[in-house]
């Protein structure tokens, strides 16, 4: 075990090479819906429970199983009335399970990115070859199912091992939404020479951390997204920024809280002459080619600056 | 510690939902509900009474809104009794000003140690849903067969006998069941059952002694859930509301008649202090429109007229 992941070096929010989005946008948007399965009698993990109550723990199984069957597609035609496509943090077991979804998300042109199997299996415990197995299932899955490959990673319920940047990078991945310590793109650390990085997500804005960690209402919750996107804006004007709206359809997608969210997307995509409206992957392939190359001269040059006890 | 490989093996993979109880749906795909009246929004609203033993069971679980100090909880037991003295006669009232039918799930031990309080109920023309024998007897996952067969056998019969109803709806206490218990209502005549959350709508269930229909009986509007677990306003609840009956409504002009349930509790809101935000909040409901204020048997028999097995 390590006492810092070394999955990147320190690089502070200021002075960093400039990014221009396309068509000189400063504000890069995307939504990223977690389109969900979870499984009713999920095997044990021994590091991590998958429900509280004795199986059948039947209400957060049918609260999360709204989702699917009546939270999507309120969500999906908020999006649709707004332009914007979803870049899904899919359990690809979803493309068993609710072929009709994952059909209405590829006809969309929504991006798809992999979310582990199921969102009850977690990586706790795996060796490497077992957590190399549900990527690349996750990248079969979703290839049999739309044609697309995916490029983007957040693992299962959020469990990782130390092995998961590694198998993403060997595995041909663009980015990854684990990691919360920036709200720009950036290049992460890897074994090998492929080109991973780290992009914005954000669980302070989750929906899930606004209505059931912090207890907020359906119109707090469009008020803070509308304050996230003014900051996020105005300091793109210095250098790019990214902002991410990350969702659970169980949550945002409730006859309570649907009406409040298109105002937020009313309110975002008014700033049209601002904000690239776009997906993960064409962010993360964006940077790749042109930013990633000078963050990393420029985080190696803030890095010796420190070692020779200068300033940045 | 490696996990086994069998953690990679995935058995209910494939088309459908990982159990048979109920098969995949899409809510904005179904056969439009007619209300009576051509009404857009039934208005469902549920009033559970509870007894809470000063001794709680933990047994697998203690029941959410029970004791919470070390023996004697004095303080949860009685402001949990407030709702039964106090708390429920003003919604009573309420309801009565508005003149709305509730659906009352009740404990078979309210009806046992208050008799008075079940008359008084029945009386109003509200429906008493079974709701377990206590917030003790909690239905779980592993239990004993014949101790949970007794267990639902004695709650029917003792609020059937009391209330002098018919008595078709269900909700465990804790909203807990375990893998018998959905056999063993429709094995009772039970119609519809309200412990799960994953529909604005009902939907059929199928189990080993035939069909049960699932109902709409949400926690994501609950008093005390808002008020009390996330720590609200009672504004901020009144508002929520207020904006998921106009989603519905305008969900109805498209896909047919639409549930707006409201699930109370005598101890929350029918504290002096947020009685007013209930008035206040259904008259605000009425200004947006017509509703059909009725009970669970009632949007069950209609739902069910309208919707073949399937």
């Amino acid at each position: 075990m390590k006492a810092d992941p070394d999955l990147y070096d320190y690089w502070p929010y200021k002075n960093r090479p400039k990014i221009v989005w396309p068509d000189g946008k400063k504000i890069a948007f995307w939504v990223a819906p977690n389109i969900e399965f979870y499984e009713l009698n999920p095997p044990e993990n021994p590091q991590r429970k998958a429900w509280p109550r004795p199986t059948p723990d039947i209400v957060p199984y049918s609260y999360r199983d709204h989702g699917n069957r009546v939270g999507h597609w309120r969500l999906m035609e908020a999006m649709d009335d707004f332009g914007v496509r979803g870049s899904v943090s899919l359990s690809v077991a979803m493309c068993q399970h609710y072929p009709e979804i994952i059909e209405a998300c590829n006809e969309r042109k929504w991006e798809l990115f992999s979310h582990g199997i199921y969102n009850t299996r977690y990586t706790y415990g795996m060796d490497k070859a077992q957590e190399r197995a549900v990527i690349q299932d996750s990248i079969r899955t979703v290839e049999a199912a739309t044609g697309q490959r995916i490029r983007g990673y957040l693992a299962p319920a959020l469990t990782h091992s130390e092995h998961t940047f590694d198998l993403l990078a060997e595995n041909d991945f663009w980015y990854s939404c684990d990691l919360f310590q920036d709200d720009q793109p950036q290049p992460l650390k890897t074994a090998g020479d492929k080109r991973l990085v780290s992009m914005p997500y954000s669980l302070e804005v989750n929906d899930h951390y606004a209505f059931n960690v912090y207890g907020q209402s359906a119109q707090q919750y469009a008020d803070l997204l509308k304050r996230q996107f003014d900051t996020l804006l105005a300091e793109g004007t210095a250098s790019g920024t990214v902002m991410c709206i990350p969702l659970h359809a169980y949550l945002i997608g409730r006859a309570h809280r649907i009406g409040p969210f298109r105002e937020v997307l009313n309110y975002i995509t008014s700033h049209k002459e601002d904000v690239w409206i776009t997906t993960a992957a064409e962010i993360a392939e964006y940077y790749r080619d042109h930013y990633y190359d000078a963050a990393l001269k420029d985080i190696a040059r803030y890095s010796a600056a420190q070692q020779n006890g200068g300033g940045a | 510690m490696t996990l086994p490989d069998s953690y990679l093996s995935y058995p209910h993979r494939s088309t459908g939902m990982d159990h048979d109880i109920y098969p995949r749906s899409n809510m904005f795909e179904r056969t439009n509900i007619e209300w009576p009246g051509g009404k857009s929004l039934a208005l469902w609203i549920t009033v559970a009474l509870e007894y809470f033993p000063l001794v709680p069971n933990d047994g697998p679980f203690r029941a959410p809104g029970h004791m919470v100090t070390p023996y004697p909880d004095y303080r949860s037991y009685t402001t949990r009794d407030y709702g039964n003295r106090v708390g429920i006669y003003r919604i009573l009232d309420v309801l009565d000003a508005f003149g709305f039918k509730a659906s009352i799930p009740m404990n078979a031990a309210i009806a046992t140690r208050y008799p008075s309080l079940l008359k008084e109920i029945t009386s109003r023309g509200h429906e008493i849903i079974v709701h377990g024998m206590d917030m003790n007897a909690i239905h779980y996952g592993g239990m004993e067969a014949e101790v949970e067969q007794k267990q639902i056998e004695d709650a029917i019969s003792l609020l059937r006998g009391a209330s002098g109803q018919t008595v078709t709806g269900w909700l465990s206490p804790a909203r807990s069941e375990s893998e018998n218990t959905l056999s063993m209502l429709a094995d009772a005549g039970i119609d519809y059952v309200c412990d799960w959350v994953n529909d604005d709508l009902p939907y059929h269930m199928h189990t080993e002694n035939g069909p049960l229909v699932a109902m709409p009986h949400t926690m994501e509007l609950e008093d005390r859930h808002l008020l009390v677990n996330l720590g609200q306003s009672e504004n901020t609840y009144m508002e929520q509301v207020l904006e998921a009956a106009k989603q519905y409504r305008l969900e109805a002009t498209r896909y047919g008649g639409r549930i707006l349930h409201l699930s109370l509790t005598p101890y929350v809101i029918g504290q002096p202090w947020r009685i007013g935000t209930l008035e206040k909040m259904l008259a605000r409901i009425l200004d947006g429109g017509e509703i059909w204020s009725a009970s669970g048997a009632e949007i069950h028999s209609t739902w069910a007229n309208q919707n073949e097995l399937i």
